[in-house]
């Protein structure tokens, strides 16, 4: 089978999803009213309530919705072949993801641009709101677990990526400021700032001298490093703790300092990387090397594959944009279709090329195998793949593939250094709001606040065990990571149920993707909690135990409310 | 053809800076709402040592005064002074 075939028949899907079946839902469910007046018009204040233009507002959802999660989980979930993951990804942006996040800007919208939180508060009653709290907190601690590892992990795997990484927080300060007290506008030296990136980058790829390459320092892979631990699990260990200094400066500074000049260059990444790949594709032209199914995996596609991918597919966070901040600048009612909806198709076009660039790296089936040996395995390696693989897809442009592969890790790790540095911040309002909710007020001072969530996410990433020692077993949490973000969007599905059904209109399309995506996780849990982690499963672990035990509870809970509210009829105001 | 450049640019550059800006002007407001709360210190019941000339402020204050009490839930003005709404 051919790349760019599989591409342009997923692309054509999503086209048609959008152009028929968005359709269908905007004017038969959600009944979308062009003279509705929104809350960017009722509530204008110039700050959070601002009516924006329908393609300005989806390029901010889609650049603030897309980064390293629709690309981890479809390189890890090609391990079950490469259809599984690309009907999945597909066929979960057309039914699940964009009913989802057109369905949470549409909630919000008519009702006052209020989020998530404070709509299950509203529709359910106080103890949803714990419930959701709770959930996001779990979700944005898998977050920062998992995504601290994917850096680490890409920091020692590809060691001409650290020095351009790092350039960019300077660099971004610079931006920040300039654009701040300078008034300048932020496209000229937020490029300027990537050509700097890109231009170490090439150094970095060409010259040994400035990469940063720590277990080479400690002597190679079989030398000991510190504290007698082994060289890989040493660098680790540094990087992480690196990492966990960084997001505590990073996401106690204002937003503007650093976090939002860095997103400018991450919009300009996006933009390059997904020019890039699928540019190569189509001038490549490569054949799909991995089998179509795996016949002989160790751990079954069913229900894993629909946690593996979760951005890409269908992802909770996306409400919280929809709902937090899409939903207060939304010009006219009927924009919400192209904003939410075709903002879920963007996340689809990413993971597709994802899973293309793992899929078509390969000479041979038979070298795939050998690579995606087992599933503990794919997650281990499915990353490098995914960058080495895109770096072939590069080179097709005439870009060498040492420069593409140090370009292609920057990418990742850049989208993943910045969600690590929102998810902290985010980890940190909710542990001062459920101090404020327990009466707590310890809990509310930003410093005890931040201390407590980079605590616990360095000590979550440093204890799973992986094959090369400590802390390299970050890859473990993804399906937990994968769960908790199914929660989330199985709870904005729930809200968007009750709403439809309290106006009396055809709750199905909602319904349906929520069913299943809280049954997937329930089994996937049920499985994995019992017959993996448990005392007496295969991989006992206690730690993975007691999380994906809270998880199975919570999807339990939020299956029990949605029964109770939406058989009675009764809802509590 | 430039033209569509040029306005691909646009949009690009307004992507860019659409959050920016609310963060910016949110800076401003929560600056413009610490010198509101200067000038009606007196209410309070903190001794306001200017208010000969923040008197003078009175009639640009009360435009201002009457989005900051929308925004703060209060639909109607609270004071009897300024009668906004």
């Amino acid at each position: 089978m051919n790349g760019s075939l599989v591409a342009i028949l997923g692309i054509l899907v999503f086209i048609l999803g959008y152009r028929f079946y968005s359709k269908f839902i905007a004017q038969k469910i959600y009944r979308l009213d062009p003279d509705y007046v929104t809350p960017a018009h009722k509530y204008q204040d110039g700050v959070d309530y601002v009516p924006t233009n329908k393609f300005v507002l989806w390029g901010h959802h889609f650049t603030s919705v897309a980064g390293a999660a629709p690309i981890v989980g479809p390189a890890i979930a090609v391990y079950w072949g490469w259809l599984p993951a690309f009907l999945w990804v597909v066929l979960g942006t057309v039914f699940a993801a964009g009913v989802h996040d057109f369905g949470t800007l549409v909630l919000s919208v008519r009702n006052k641009g209020q989020s998530i939180g404070t709509l299950a508060h509203t529709l359910i009653g106080q103890k949803a709101k714990l419930l959701f709290l709770f959930i996001i907190l779990i979700l944005v601690l898998m977050v920062n677990a998992v995504f601290a590892w994917v850096i680490s992990n890409l920091f020692i795997s590809f060691p001409a990526s650290v020095l351009p990484v790092f350039i960019q927080i300077p660099l971004a300060i610079w931006i920040g400021y300039a654009v701040y007290r300078k008034k300048t506008k932020m496209l000229v030296p937020s490029v300027l700032a990537l050509i700097v990136m890109y231009g170490v980058a090439i150094l970095s790829s060409k010259i040994p001298a400035f990469q940063i390459d720590l277990v080479s320092y400690f002597g190679g892979e079989g030398a000991t490093g510190i504290f007698g631990l082994g060289a890989t699990s040493s660098a680790f260990f540094i990087w992480i703790i690196i990492l966990m200094v960084y997001v505590y400066i990073a996401s106690t500074l204002p937003v503007w300092k650093l976090l939002q000049p860095r997103d400018f260059i991450n919009s300009h990444q996006l933009v390059v990387g997904l020019a890039i790949l699928y540019l190569g594709l189509f001038f490549t032209n490569p054949d799909i090397t991995a089998p179509v199914s795996n016949g002989q995996s160790d751990v079954s596609w069913f229900p894993l594959l629909f946690i593996t991918i979760a951005c890409g597919a269908i992802s909770g966070f996306h409400g919280l944009v929809s709902s937090g901040t899409s939903s207060k600048q939304l010009d006219k009612e009927t924009d919400a279709r192209f904003v939410g909806y075709f903002g879920a198709v963007g996340e689809g076009v990413l993971a597709l090329i994802a899973i293309i660039a793992a899929v078509t790296f390969f000479p041979s089936a038979a070298e795939f195998t050998k690579t995606y040996s087992s599933f503990s395995e794919a997650g281990n390696v499915g990353l490098s793949v995914f960058v080495r693989g895109g770096s072939q897809l590069a080179a097709g442009l005439g870009i060498p593939v040492d420069v593409a592969s140090t370009i292609v890790s920057i990418i990742v790790i850049s989208f993943a250094a910045t969600t690590l540095d929102t998810s902290v911040r985010l980890m940190r309002y909710i542990i001062s709001e459920l101090g404020v909710e327990y009466k707590l007020p310890a809990l509310s001072k930003t410093h005890v606040a931040t201390t407590i969530a980079v605590v616990l996410s360095a000590a979550l990433v440093l204890l799973p065990e992986g094959p090369k020692g400590f802390g390299s077993g970050g890859y473990l949490l993804w399906p937990l990571f994968g769960t908790s973000n199914q929660l989330l969007a199985g709870i904005s599905l729930l809200l968007v149920s009750i709403w439809l059904k309290r106006q009396g209109r055809n709750y199905w399309v909602s319904l349906v993707p929520m069913i299943f995506l809280l049954v997937m996780t329930l089994i996937a849990m049920f499985n994995q909690v019992l017959f993996q982690w448990s005392w007496f499963g295969t991989q006992s672990n206690t730690l993975l135990f007691i999380f994906g035990a809270i998880i199975f509870g919570f999807a339990v809970w939020i299956i029990l409310t949605a029964i109770s509210v939406l058989t009675k009829g009764e809802l509590n105001q | 053809m430039a033209r569509k450049i040029k306005n691909l640019i646009d949009w690009y550059e307004q992507v860019l800076s659409l959050n920016h800006q609310s963060e910016i002007s949110r800076e401003i407001r929560d600056e413009e709402d610490l010198f509101l709360l200067l000038l009606y210190s007196e209410l309070l019941g903190i001794p306001n040592p200017i208010y000969y000339y923040s008197l003078e402020l009175y009639p640009y204050m009360v435009e201002q005064f009457h989005t900051w009490h929308l925004r703060m839930g209060m639909d109607k003005s609270p004071l009897d002074g300024i009668r906004c709404c």
